[in-house]
């Protein structure tokens, strides 16, 4: 036979052969080089950490559950260093219809890496015609994530928070990762980043359980603007740019961001608020009744 | 075993063999434009092995044949499609290139196995404007086609052509394209539509039925099923019964009319009466198999 089939990219050989539903795992097999962390990527060499101290990195994410989905939203400052390289860069992500994710650390990577996720969730989807389960979307983002061990540790760090609208049960589930994988599923709501320590904070103080879609919403803009309050490389609401976060809610109805207009308008009711109480809104001294 | 065979008696060999399997076990299945986007119909009895399947945003696969083989093309092509797509961006995935591909994935089998592959497939592209729709019908020997408005194939594709022809026009509503493709698939001839003889009636559950919805952003591909398609056939055979009537009645040779008797018939409308009553009969499928589904096309095999 000639070399028709012998199975380099670009052959039908490649493409035809049986195999698992994965893009990734068909990337690792037949075009490594596709992949944001090639196989056997050479280390860097020393002197490289200036370089990845400059490159703009994302910072903060929030996520909080609700009674009818999940909320995950996000500010729109990467900085690099000290500086801010980017007032609007967009860290949220749509995964597929059911699922989102956003990024916090070396932007470029993330960017690739949920650019990949969408592809691999969706070629799942075409090739076997159903969706993958919640749980397995979390698990393989933790393999891509687990990838990226060797150049997180020479400081391309990026960790992804994952959303999800679990159809089966009807609950929306927050899961998170660290540098060597996950994933580790939160409940409740959970913040990822440079600001996560004050977001998270504030989102535990503002959230209760079975929150509407638009208190869940509201918390998520509220924790932001207090992550911006302290943490020098997250932005918040810029009134004079008309820029502001990125919100995206996933419910029975699928994913949505929240078109620039609805967004503006929790910001600015945010920001209304913090004119007269600029540490925001106060959570009871005692709880109770 | 011959120590020599001329390569022309091969292809011819090969060839024969395709066209005959095709036509005999490869249900016509057809795709065509409508004023929203583009619409797949073909008989399936089976919710699960699909016939018609999206590709990438806006681009759909269809095929008839056997089913092992074309859903290695289709797997493969969901492959082609996401890795361009990844590499380059979403928009630079185009049928044109996908068809390409598939014609010389499709040429290689046939010149290189001993057995070609039995399929015909189409993939459609669903474009920001009408004019931009596109559909290509690749058959089992490579050979390519831009088919403008609509495409039928599989098996007894020339009669179910001759009957969508009649009916296509640009700018049809969903529930008129279907009509038309319905009763092109049910035109008497078509044997292929029935595996043994008997001609089935194509029912929702007998039926695949996809869109290309041009209004949709992302991902245009959406399946018809269910309570949703039940709606859409009873809106299609209403509309399809007085339009076929009208037809009959005014202009139309022997044939055409009795092919659109027998949709209306199947309908169940009873706006046919206009024509004579003469039964709409479904021949009997050939025992042996016409040798191809387009006698005398240009598709470069040698035929005996």
């Amino acid at each position: 036979m000639s070399g028709y089939f012998d199975g380099g990219l670009g052959q039908p050989g490649s493409f035809m052969a049986a195999r698992i539903p994965s893009f990734t795992h068909f990337l690792a097999t037949h075009a490594p080089d596709l992949l944001p962390v090639p196989l056997g990527a050479q280390p860097l060499p020393a002197g490289g950490g200036d370089v990845i101290k400059d490159l703009p990195h994302a910072t903060t994410i929030v996520a909080a559950a609700c009674e009818t989905g999940v909320v995950l939203a996000g500010d729109r400052r990467a900085t690099a260093g000290n500086l801010i390289s980017k007032r609007d860069v967009e860290k949220v992500f749509r995964s597929d219809e059911f699922s989102a994710m956003a990024i916090a650390g070396v932007a470029s990577i993330g960017i690739e890496f949920a650019r990949l996720f969408q592809v691999e969730l969706e070629h799942y989807e075409k090739m076997e015609g159903r969706s993958l389960s919640l749980e397995g979307k979390a698990n393989r983002l933790a393999k891509m994530v687990r990838d990226n061990l060797m150049p997180a540790m020479q400081g391309l760090m990026v960790v992804p928070l994952f959303v999800g609208y679990d159809e089966e049960t009807g609950i929306g589930r927050i899961f998170s990762y660290d540098v060597a994988g996950g994933p580790y599923e939160e409940h409740r709501y959970h913040s990822i980043g440079s600001g996560s320590v004050f977001a998270k904070s504030a989102l535990k103080k503002l959230y209760s359980d079975d929150m509407a879609l638009p208190d869940a919403v509201l918390a998520c803009v509220q924790a932001l603007y207090d992550a911006a309050d302290d943490d020098s490389a997250t932005g918040g609401p810029d009134l004079t740019r008309r820029i502001f976060p990125v919100v995206t809610t996933i419910t029975d109805d699928g994913y949505r961001r929240l078109p620039d207009a609805e967004a503006e308008e929790y910001a600015e009711h945010v920001v209304q608020e913090r004119m007269h109480s600029p540490d925001g809104p106060r959570a009871p001294l005692r709880s109770g009744s | 075993m011959p120590f020599y065979v001329s390569p022309e008696q091969i292809m011819r060999d090969k060839a024969d063999y395709a066209r005959s399997r095709i036509a005999r076990y490869a249900a016509a299945a057809a795709a065509l434009q409508y004023a929203g986007g583009i619409l797949l119909v073909a008989p399936n009895r089976s919710t699960a092995l699909h016939k018609i399947s999206e590709l990438y945003d806006r681009i759909a696969f269809a095929a008839a044949g056997r089913y092992n083989e074309y859903e290695a093309l289709r797997k493969a092509g969901v492959t082609y499609a996401d890795i361009t797509g990844y590499q380059f961006d979403r928009r630079d995935v185009t049928a044109r290139a996908l068809a390409n591909w598939y014609a010389q994935t499709l040429g290689g089998i046939f010149t290189d196995s001993t057995k070609p592959y039995e399929v015909e497939i189409v993939v459609a592209e669903v474009g920001i404007t009408p004019d931009n729709d596109q559909i290509y019908r690749i058959t089992f020997d490579g050979s390519v086609s831009d088919e403008p408005g609509f495409v039928a194939f599989g098996g007894q594709s020339d009669v179910v052509t001759a009957a969508l022809k009649e009916r296509f026009h640009d700018g049809m509503s969903l529930a008129e394209a279907l009509g038309a493709a319905l009763a092109a698939l049910a035109a008497p001839g078509n044997a292929g539509a029935s595996g043994n003889g008997a001609q089935a009636e194509l029912t929702a559950s007998r039926l695949e039925v996809a869109i290309l919805d041009r209004a949709r952003a992302h991902r245009t591909f959406r399946r018809l099923r269910g309570p949703r398609l039940e709606e859409l056939l009873a809106e299609a055979r209403s509309a399809s019964g007085s339009a076929s009537g009208s037809a009959g009645s005014g202009s139309g040779s022997g044939s055409a009319s009795a092919a659109s008797d027998s949709a209306s018939e199947s309908a169940g409308a009873s706006s046919a009466g206009a024509s004579t009553p003469e039964t709409p009969q479904t021949p009997e499928p050939p025992d042996e198999p016409p040798t191809g589904p387009t006698p005398g096309s240009s598709d470069g095999i040698p035929r005996p």
